[in-house]
């Protein structure tokens, strides 16, 4: 009998698995797959290491820094800083074909970007940033009103609307076309105030330190343990029972599932509500060059382009959508360690991509698909960084179908159902959402969302938030 | 536990908390809030770990008393001084 049996061991998973061992719980870990990380995994090819959904990870900030959610997950998790070894990005941009917008760690070069080409919205940008301010995160109520009501508001450009939205909806928007404010302004503080940052070694370092810490915590991690469901008795999750037939006694779930696959999983659910289910899902085209980036003049660590009116977040109805997307390099960050220099480069893009197309197709049909997504992903990219197609040596593509296989999301979405629940509860008492679908995207999010719900489960009732204590933050 | 001691078992839970904060100039007069900037969460951790490792309970209501250094060993005395340091 576990105190806590926590199903996925992605981010959000490790670390609640983390802070219940430390406290002395007996915890274990299910694992569909064979290896950790989930959305944020990694795997070899070619040679090569690769990195599944490491672009950049948010929320950078600093060694020293104190405030920030970086800061409170590595207390939290009792990391130093360095265990991260998180190195700054270069330098990122929003490229429109109107108007380019550079952005570094810090509001600040924004701020004057926003100045230099908006003149006229100087004081709505900074009514804007007050509003976030402002924000109290974990109101639920607040949580869901519209960004694009609130940014109609305040400021009249409608170009400098779409260009804000554009890094923030691609880097953790569930929602289809408009974006709830209370993720605009975490995706804000965490991309625009704070950072970008990536450890040279890429995810698998910071899985690395995830695994080994829990493991020395006592915590106890099975792969290949796929659960198929949880039986419930008299309104009480009482258990779990693998795909393999094993039974596991837990006084306590957390799942990483996801919401509507955790409701699946519930025996006593005979109906699972799918309207909040997520559809959005990525492309990903990763090329491999011969030269680092920089060489071909590619000097930005992020670029997130658009070529549309108004900038267009929704599920397209074509295989991919092309006319927006993020390029990335993990070569263009400011590494310091020794040895850390690269012997080629490597270019990531991503689009959104239509689950139900990819997975109509049949295998010959999708890897031609691939190819030719790939192909028109890239030369739509290519029309706002330096064409680097002649010194491309490997490739690599994956779509919403791979992400389906390998994260068991339905939809191979990646941001998760469009209506979230932060303190996680469930229909049972004793069974409760972690990580994506508690509304906590991305990597230093999911991690926050394993730890928040990780304390709720420690002490009882207790919200982050004791009035005499906060010092606000 | 004398409050010397209390002292130093506080200081090892914060070095834990806080790896990376040099605690040596800690002033005991002075807020942790102010001076280390912890939150919320951060103080919950402090009560978890006394209770982990010393099986002192600190109510909801009394999390205010461990606002400084200072405050913290004057609240803990009476509460530990049969415990014996670890
Ligand atoms: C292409 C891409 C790029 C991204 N880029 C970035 C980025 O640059 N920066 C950033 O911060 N974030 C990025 N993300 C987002 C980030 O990866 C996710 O937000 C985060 O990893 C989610 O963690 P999680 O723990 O909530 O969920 P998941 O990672 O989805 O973990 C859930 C786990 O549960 C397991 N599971 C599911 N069902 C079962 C079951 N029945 N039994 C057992 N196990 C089960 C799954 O196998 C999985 O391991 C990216 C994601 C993708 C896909």
């Amino acid at each position: 009998m576990y105190d806590t049996v926590i199903i996925g061991a992605g981010m959000s998973g490790l670390a609640a698995g983390i802070r219940l061992a430390h406290y002395d719980q007996r915890v274990c870990i299910l694992e569909r797959h064979t290896t950790i990380g989930g959305l944020n995994s990694f795997y070899r090819l070619g040679g090569r290491d690769f990195d599944v959904g490491l672009h950049a990870v948010t929320n950078f900030t600093p060694k020293g820094a104190r405030k920030g959610p970086l800061a409170r997950l590595l207390r939290q998790l009792r990391f130093r800083w360095d265990d991260f070894a998180l190195a700054p990005q270069i330098g990122s941009e929003i490229a429109f074909p109107q108007e380019r917008l550079q952005f570094g760690n810090g509001i600040e070069l924004l701020e004057s970007e926003v100045a230099r080409a908006f003149p006229a919205e100087r004081d709505a940008f900074a009514n804007l940033m007050e509003k976030i301010v402002d924000y109290d995160d974990l109101n639920q109520e607040l949580f869901e009103i519209s960004t694009r009501e609130i940014l109609a508001e305040t400021i009249r450009d409608p170009l400098l609307i779409e260009m804000l939205l554009c890094p923030l909806m691609w880097y953790g928007n569930a929602r289809e076309g408009d974006m709830d404010f209370g993720q605009f302004c975490i995706m804000f503080r965490s991309i625009f105030c704070e950072g970008f940052g990536r450890p040279f070694a890429g995810v698998r370092l910071i899985l690395k330190n995830l695994i080994r810490k829990f493991r020395r915590l006592g915590g106890e991690l099975k792969t290949r343990a796929g659960v198929d469901h949880i039986h419930v008795e008299n309104g009480r999750a009482i258990g779990l029972v693998l795909e393999n037939g094993q039974e596991i006694e837990a006084a306590q779930i957390i799942s990483s599932a996801g919401l509507v696959e955790t409701m699946r999983l519930c025996d006593d659910v005979s109906q699972v509500d799918t309207t909040h289910a997520g559809r959005l899902s990525f492309m990903e085209a990763i090329s491999v060059i011969d030269v680092e980036p920089q060489d071909v003049g590619l000097e930005k660590t992020v670029v997130f382009f658009n070529d549309s009116e108004s900038f267009c977040w929704e599920r397209p109805d074509t295989l991919i959508d092309a006319r927006t997307g993020v390029i990335c390099s993990p070569n263009n960050y400011a590494y310091t360690g020794q040895g850390e220099t690269f012997p080629e480069g490597m270019i990531r893009i991503t689009a959104q991509a239509n689950f139900d197309r990819w997975h109509a197709l049949d295998e010959s049909s999708y890897q031609q698909e691939k190819t030719k997504s790939y192909n028109e992903l890239v030369a739509s990219a290519v029309r706002f960084i330096p064409d680097f197609r002649h010194r491309v040596i490997a490739t690599d593509i994956f779509t919403p179908t791979t992400i389906r296989r390998f994260t068991g999301h339905d939809q191979g979405t990646v941001y998760g159902a469009t209506h979230k629940i932060l303190d996680g509860h469930t229909h049972l008492p004793n069974l409760h959402l972690c990580g994506t679908d508690q509304g906590f995207i991305g990597i230093v999010g999911s991690m926050m969302g394993g730890i928040s719900i990780a304390n709720h489960c420690l002490s009882g009732v207790h919200s982050s938030d004791s009035p005499i204590l906060e010092g606000g933050s | 536990m004398t409050s010397e001691e209390i002292r130093e078992v506080i200081i090892d839970i914060l070095g834990d908390i806080a790896p990376d904060e040099e605690l040596g100039d800690l002033k005991d007069e002075i807020a942790f809030r102010d001076q280390l900037e912890l939150d919320s969460m951060d103080f919950l951790d402090i009560v978890m770990e006394l209770r982990k490792r010393y099986r002192v309970q600190v109510p909801e209501e009394d999390y205010g008393e461990l606002a400084s250094m200072q405050s913290t060993v004057t609240y803990l005395e009476p509460k530990m001084q049969d415990v014996e340091k670890a």
